[in-house]
């Protein structure tokens, strides 16, 4: 893992004084409100529904005991219990007293953790592929490139007052699991087909919101070398073209759409020719010293295939659905990367209490190096797990309320706070996923029905991703009541796409019955082996409209 | 010049976060005291008339010139059972809390059975 320097550790314990007197003149009378907000803004303080919110950084996702625990006291004693994974891989806490701040992020500071740039418009916190470091799949790991944006973009002078928040992801494998089309800029390491140099695919312009945009490529192989000179040129274009007059059309995707993707990356190639490339570019050796954080950990030479796992699996079904679900390959042999979901029924999507951290805290100490991970979907991951360990981590986990086997399935859904807490939203998210949760609650169908991502967001800044949810779902407003858009086909893979609306909004109670029809027509046409995503593909849209039809009809 | 801002239907109510506690607080007035804020929504003072509405929004635009209290506005409600509640059903969640979560918020007495009416 990264640890910070001399200069991390000065450049946040500085901001940790700054915004405690900020906060004091604050209090004291000496600043307004509209003098403080973006201040507090630049910490990640909200003011919500019922309470303050605090968003922290997690930078890539990534995460150590001594961290998590350190959440876990903070939600314990500043907050209500608990604290909301969300899909930036950041960690909310939603009650924090404005009074407390400081000291929370002072807490923070003691374990090289932060707010800043969790909010404004900046380059916010770069995330990355939760599996990073360990999959199979992977060209190299995408952590360090991740780390070198968040050094460069950190309180960056050029870029600290964009026209609108921008948002970086970054994936090292064949497999986008960090959703990086849906990002403004959006990385992908890959090999060059000539020189096999790793290289960066760069693509520009993706987000959702009330726009939906995928991102487009503008450069296919940029030398690692170049990449904060070429990241730089891409801002720039951004800072000096985006638009100012009207927030809604402010995010570089507009920009990129409005003039093309092929001008866009003529105007950025043309800035990227200018700059200064060698004065702006990491120096090699800093380079080289971030990558040797995440080395991967000393890890025990054992047999591809773990005997005492096949015992255990063989004795016990219910173990062996949970490792079949919530665990994929690991690089090492012997090893797993394991999910832990954080969607039991019933309980908030990406909620965990304290307890839960500190349980999770350990098991990484004990099982997995020291070393966790955040996920875009809402879930916490163990990267580093001896096969032989997961029977252990199984029993623990369901102590802890966390052995649900659902990873990837249909009750796995990402959902942001919506109305239960966020002051922007115009509809709830979280009983909706609940009440799907509970339709789809036997085990053994969700497996029948296989991979399946639900997607829910409360408005139509799309925080739970709901337009690259295999379905999604939108919370509206409509005529004073809460209302539901369900959207088809989208996908936050390396093959993402933007689903397409299904019908007219329904009802709270009748999202339930709408996926239940969807469900069915799938499970009705899918061939042998076929999910539900490319089933969708294959038979396209009508099929599933007709029968949503039937929803709305039944429900007028 | 800029049109006044249009005031919702009456009769209302004026709700605001506390500052300290981002807490959500309701005008309420105890006797012939002038106006406070009190984190019980049942206790808040109801403006059925422009004069009270006004009244209101004097006590709003004092309280956030002296920091007390942040997003202060009027809520239109309905009277049930002798005390206000929101139309609209975002301020309803406002007035009681998470719907997931009743244990949390003014539904569960957070910031009313133990907080200082005022």
């Amino acid at each position: 893992m990264y640890r910070y320097d001399e200069f991390d550790e000065r450049f946040v314990r500085e901001r940790v004084a700054q915004f405690t007197d900020q906060v004091a003149r604050r209090l004291d009378g000496s600043l307004t409100e509209d003098e403080f907000k973006p201040l507090r803004l630049k910490n990640g303080v909200y003011l919500q529904l019922h309470a303050y919110m605090l968003r922290i950084a997690v930078p890539y996702g990534t995460l150590n005991s001594r961290q998590l625990r350190q959440l876990a006291l903070i939600g314990e004693r500043y907050d209500r219990g608990y604290g909301h994974f969300t899909t930036r891989q950041n960690l909310q806490f939603n009650w924090p007293k404005l009074r407390d701040v400081p000291a929370i992020l002072g807490l923070l500071a003691d374990v090289e953790m932060h707010c800043i740039q969790t909010s404004g418009n900046c380059i916010r916190n770069v995330t990355a592929d939760h599996f990073a470091g360990v999959a199979q799949d992977e060209i190299e790991d995408p952590r360090p490139t991740a780390e070198l944006i968040r050094q460069w973009s950190s309180a960056h002078p050029e870029f600290s007052y964009l026209p609108r928040k921008f948002k970086i992801a970054v994936t090292g494998a064949e497999a986008d699991r960090a959703v990086i089309k849906a990002h403004d800029i959006g990385l992908r390491l890959r090999r060059h087909p000539d020189t096999h140099e790793t290289c960066y695919e760069i693509s520009v312009g993706g987000g959702l919101g009330r726009t939906p945009m995928i991102g487009k490529v503008v450069r296919d192989y940029l030398p690692k070398k170049d990449l904060l000179a070429y990241l730089e040129a891409v801002m720039r274009v951004y800072n000096l073209e985006g638009r100012r007059d009207n927030k809604y059309k402010a995010r570089v995707k507009i920009l990129v759409h409005e003039i093309g993707a092929e001008e866009f990356t003529r105007r950025v190639e043309a800035e990227f020719a200018l700059l200064d490339g060698p004065s702006i570019n990491a120096d090699p050796e800093e380079v080289a010293r971030i990558a040797a954080y995440f080395a991967p950990p000393r890890y025990d030479v054992l047999p591809a295939v773990s005997n005492t796992l096949e015992a255990a699996k063989a004795a016990n079904p219910a173990f062996a659905r949970w490792v079949e679900v919530n665990t994929v390959p690991h690089k090492a042999p012997g090893y797993t990367a394991l999910t832990i979901s954080l969607k039991p029924a019933g309980q908030a999507p990406g909620d965990a209490t304290s307890e839960q951290m500190r349980a999770v805290a350990d098991l990484a100490e004990r099982y997995s190096f020291d070393e966790l991970r955040v996920t875009h979907a809402q879930n916490l991951v163990l990267p580093h797990v001896r096969q032989r360990d997961l029977y252990a981590i199984w029993q623990a986990l369901g102590e802890a309320g966390l052995a649900t086997a659902n990873v990837g399935l249909v009750t796995d859904i990402i959902s942001c706070p919506g109305l239960d807490y966020c002051a922007l939203a115009t509809a709830r998210s979280i009983p909706i996923a609940q009440a799907i949760q509970s339709r789809f609650a036997d085990e053994a169908r969700q497996r029948e029905i296989g991979p399946l991502g639900i997607k829910i967001s409360g408005c139509i800044n799309a925080c739970g991703h709901h337009h690259v949810g295999h379905i999604g779902i939108l919370g509206l407003e409509k005529r004073g009541i809460e209302s539901y858009q369900i959207t088809l086909g989208g996908d936050a893979t390396e093959n993402a796409a933007i689903g397409e609306i299904l019908g007219p909004g329904l009802a709270a109670e009748e999202v339930p019955d709408a996926i239940e029809r969807i469900v069915s027509v799938y499970l009705a046409a899918r061939s042998e082996g076929e999910s539900f995503i490319d089933n969708v593909r294959r038979i396209g849209l009508a099929p599933f409209k007709a029968a949503f039809q039937e929803t709305a009809r039944a429900a007028a | 010049m800029a049109a006044p801002a249009k005031r919702v239907p009456l009769p209302a109510i004026l709700l605001a976060n506390d500052l300290l506690d981002g807490d959500v607080v309701f005008a309420f007035v105890d006797g012939a005291s002038p106006l406070a804020w009190t984190r019980d929504p049942a206790l808040a003072l109801v403006a059925a008339d422009d004069a009270a509405a006004e009244r209101l929004e004097a006590f709003a635009a004092t309280e956030l010139r002296g920091n007390r209290v942040v997003d202060a506005y009027l809520v239109d409600v309905a009277i049930e059972s002798g005390s206000p509640v929101p139309r609209h059903f975002r301020e309803r969640f406002k007035t009681l809390g998470p719907s997931n979560r009743p244990d949390l918020g003014k539904q569960a007495g957070d910031g009313i059975a133990s907080a200082p009416k005022g």
